[in-house]
Formats: structure tokens, C-alpha cells, sequence
């Protein structure tokens, strides 16, 4: 497995572990006073730290590799993609959690398809036939 | 294919079929306004999200990924049993009592019960598939 899916994975199950426990929180004690504020945090945490990471992570190290120069094309793209959608899960979940947020959350969108689109660049050329 | 994967791989499509059929009541007229349906929205997306998504990746997950040992290449059996039980124990729980709560019943030990459970099956899942993600 490839350093890059290795960061990518691993911080996934990180984001799911984080994810799961202020789920639990909010689904035994949704009383407590504040938790709920917290939910777009659980969420963010869940469909794009833990899912959405993973599936770049697992699609960077299988997806077919280049017979000739870095087997897996430009693994910049790669890292700023890891950046970039960790950046933005953490603007989102915060900045919709919190008075006053929307631009934290508008800038962590943006960072989100920013990160989209460098993981697509990245991936758009190895979905290709073996040969 | 492992028999611990065969069950994450079965029951998360059997979740699947739940939560679409649950979503098809949610939207009928006739019955859209019971009160134990409009109040499905956070079980159906659970169901969606932890019973066929995450229960998928993790059956995909403890079968392909790189492997742990000679000795014991998927890592703990135990570990992935637990996963299994608790997730779908919890969710199970999760989904009789939100409609319940709905309802005017006091579910709250259900809801506790169900959130520790399904918290224990997500710890024992990233135990055990952690120290497969590594590099080669």
C-alpha cells in the first residue's frame, strides 16, 4: 500500500472513530446542554472524513497503475487532495456547528472541491483497461 | 470470500432493503403522516450510513486489505465477531428506539444501550484493520 493511502486510510478511521463517539454522545444524552450544535461536526466527520477519504485512499493505491514513470501519475494532486479534504471536513463540521460560521464552512467547501478536483485529476487517467 | 465478510456483506445488504423500503413509506401520502414515520429521517439515514455502508466497507475491508500476519492474516477473528454483533446489535436497537421515542415512550436506556454497543463495534473495527494499513 502506498504512503499516500496509508495517511488517507488510516486519518479515515480516525475521522470514524471521532465521528462515532460525538454520534453516541448525541444519540444517548442529546440533553446535555449544547451537544446537539455539534451535529453537522458528526456529520461531516462521517461522509466526507471517513467515506469519502477512504474511498480516495483505497482508489489511489488500486486503481490501475503507468507501466513507465511514477506508477501512480502525479501523487501531488494526491496530497493535496488528502489536505485539502481534511482542511474542509474540519471548516464545515466547525463552521456549521458554530454562531458565526458560515464562512469558515464556505471556505471549507470550497477546500472540499478543491480536493475533489485534484484527487479527480490524479485518477481521471489510470481508469483505463488492463493491458 | 470469509465467512466474517459473507455476514458484514449480507447484512449490510439486508439493511439496504430496510432502509429503501422505510424510504418508500417515509413518501407515501397515505401514510407519510403517521407520526412513527415522519419522525424516520435519522433512522433511515443510520441505516443507510452505518448498517449498508460502513457494515460494506468493513467486510470489504477486513478481506482485502494488505495482510496482518502469516500467522493470522485478517487480523483478530474475535475482533471482526465483535464488529459484526455490535454494529448490527446497536443499529437494531438505534432503529426500535427512535420510533419508539417518537411515540412518547421512554427509550433512553435502549438509546444509550445501542449508542455504547455500536461505539464498541466501531473501536474494535479500527483495532483490528489499523495495523493492516500499512506500507508495503
Amino acid at each position: 500500500m502506498p504512503r499516500l493511502s496509508v495517511w488517507m486510510i488510516r486519518t479515515a478511521l480516525l475521522a470514524l472513530a471521532a465521528g462515532a463517539t460525538l454520534g453516541a454522545l448525541l444519540l444517548a444524552a442529546p440533553g446535555i446542554v449544547g451537544l446537539t450544535r455539534w451535529r453537522p461536526l458528526h456529520a461531516e466527520l462521517l461522509l466526507v472524513g471517513w467515506t469519502v477519504q477512504l474511498a480516495f485512499g483505497v482508489a489511489y493505491w488500486i486503481l490501475p497503475r503507468y507501466r513507465r514513470g511514477p506508477e501512480r501519475g502525479h501523487e501531488a494532486f494526491g496530497w493535496a487532495a488528502y489536505a485539502l479534504v481534511n482542511v474542509g471536513m474540519l471548516l464545515v463540521g466547525l463552521g456549521r456547528s458554530v454562531a458565526g460560521g458560515e464562512m469558515w464552512a464556505l471556505a471549507g467547501r470550497s477546500a472540499e472541491g478543491l480536493a475533489a478536483a485534484a484527487f479527480v485529476a490524479q485518477a481521471w487517467p489510470r481508469v483505463k483497461p488492463f493491458r | 470470500m470469509p465467512t466474517l465478510t459473507r455476514w458484514l456483506v449480507k447484512a449490510a445488504l439486508a439493511w439496504l432493503v430496510a432502509a429503501l423500503v422505510l424510504g418508500v413509506a417515509m413518501q407515501l401520502p397515505a401514510v407519510a403522516q403517521v407520526p412513527l414515520l415522519r419522525a424516520a429521517w435519522p433512522t433511515y439515514l443510520h441505516l443507510l450510513t452505518v448498517g449498508w455502508l460502513t457494515q460494506l466497507i468493513a467486510g470489504v475491508a477486513l478481506w482485502l486489505f494488505p495482510r496482518h500476519s502469516a500467522a493470522r492474516p485478517r487480523g483478530s477473528e474475535r475482533l471482526g465477531w465483535v464488529t459484526f454483533a455490535c454494529l448490527n446489535l446497536g443499529l437494531l436497537l438505534r432503529a426500535l428506539g427512535e420510533p419508539g421515542r417518537a411515540l412518547g415512550y421512554d427509550t433512553r436506556l435502549l438509546l444509550s444501550v445501542s449508542a455504547v454497543v455500536q461505539l464498541v463495534a466501531v473501536g474494535a473495527f479500527v483495532l483490528n484493520v489499523w495495523p493492516r494499513v500499512r506500507e508495503r
